[in-house]
């Protein structure tokens, strides 16, 4: 009774899940780098798309 | 030296903090990481019972815990949000529900893999499963309700009393397997004692930490992103040398 399928599903899943996270997160963070460039460039006006969730 | 709490509620003053935590937090979560595994494949014992699929506990005790933990650290930073009005507050909520909802689908998704084996069953409708599948939904319609209203501020305070609500579903979850009779089994760690194998609870305790860790890293790499998003306007965001870099690439 070992069941080794059951458990590669599981910990392949958490891995995949923290993989994509991490990198949802740096590539968040790459585009409000950019959004906060252009806004530096352009002082007094506000991106017209701005990044989602803002 | 006592720490400014005000200062640091600054996104401001918390930004380079966040920066210089999330390297020691990360590298701490792969070491505990490596450790917990080694400890749960290479030294802990078969089980007598249920052969080698209990080994799923090593991840799915510590992501169950941390989604409920999560929550409430939520609620708490969704209550000063609400109570004084803190832009870092909200903002720490903002950051943190994707974290928990992940946690809380990985304690799913794992209990699940773990119940047909074991039990004969991927779902059942039992209360701590119910109860847990209802935590994912308030994380989700936290996130769906910050994304549904445009200001910030004003998402900030709708999203604080959904998750001050809503916590009043942790405790259910806990206790769900003492007040009812469900399918799940009763907490096999408590304070006063555990009653499962030395190695097999330190593998348990080693990969929470690590989860631990892990959440604290990517939160605080979610909160330095929106805090860019958020205060991408002001000064010294556009100061700093990563948004500099950027820009001078682009001129």
């Amino acid at each position: 009774m070992n069941h080794w399928h059951f458990i590669l599903g599981a910990y392949g899943v958490t891995l995949a899940v923290a993989a994509i996270e991490i990198l949802a997160v740096r590539a968040r963070r790459r585009a409000a780098a950019r959004t906060a460039a252009a806004s530096a460039r352009e002082p007094g006006t506000r991106p017209a798309n701005p990044v989602r969730g803002a | 030296m006592a720490l400014n709490w005000f200062k640091l509620s600054s996104p401001a003053s918390f930004y380079p903090v966040a920066g210089t935590l999330i390297p020691w937090f990360a590298g701490g979560a792969a070491v505990l990481t490596a450790i917990g595994l080694w400890l749960g494949f290479g030294v802990a014992p078969t089980d007598f019972q249920q052969g080698e699929v209990y080994r799923i506990i090593f991840i799915h005790v510590p992501s169950a815990w941390l989604s409920m933990f999560l929550y409430v650290v939520m609620a708490f930073w969704g209550a000063l949000a609400l109570g004084f009005g803190t832009r870092l507050s909200g903002m720490m909520t903002q950051a943190i529900a994707p974290t928990g909802a992940l946690m809380t689908f990985i304690a799913l998704w794992t209990g699940s893999l773990w119940g047909r084996p074991t039990w004969g069953t991927y779902w059942a409708w039992d209360a701590r499963m119910t109860s847990e599948l209802i935590l994912l939904f308030l994380y989700l319609g936290i996130i769906a309700l910050r994304q549904a209203i445009g200001e910030p501020r004003r998402a900030d305070r709708a999203c604080a009393v959904l998750s001050i609500v809503g916590v009043v579903n942790v405790p259910i979850i806990y206790y769900s397997v003492k007040w009812w009779n469900t399918l799940h089994q009763g907490a096999s760690v408590k304070l006063t004692g555990a009653s499962m194998e030395t190695t097999m609870l330190a593998g348990m305790l080693v990969m929470s930490v690590a989860f631990w860790f892990y959440s604290i890293a990517i939160v605080l790499a979610r909160l330095r992103a929106i805090i860019l998003e958020r205060e991408r306007d002001a000064a010294w965001v556009g100061a700093l040398p990563e948004v500099r870099n950027v820009a001078g690439v682009a001129r």
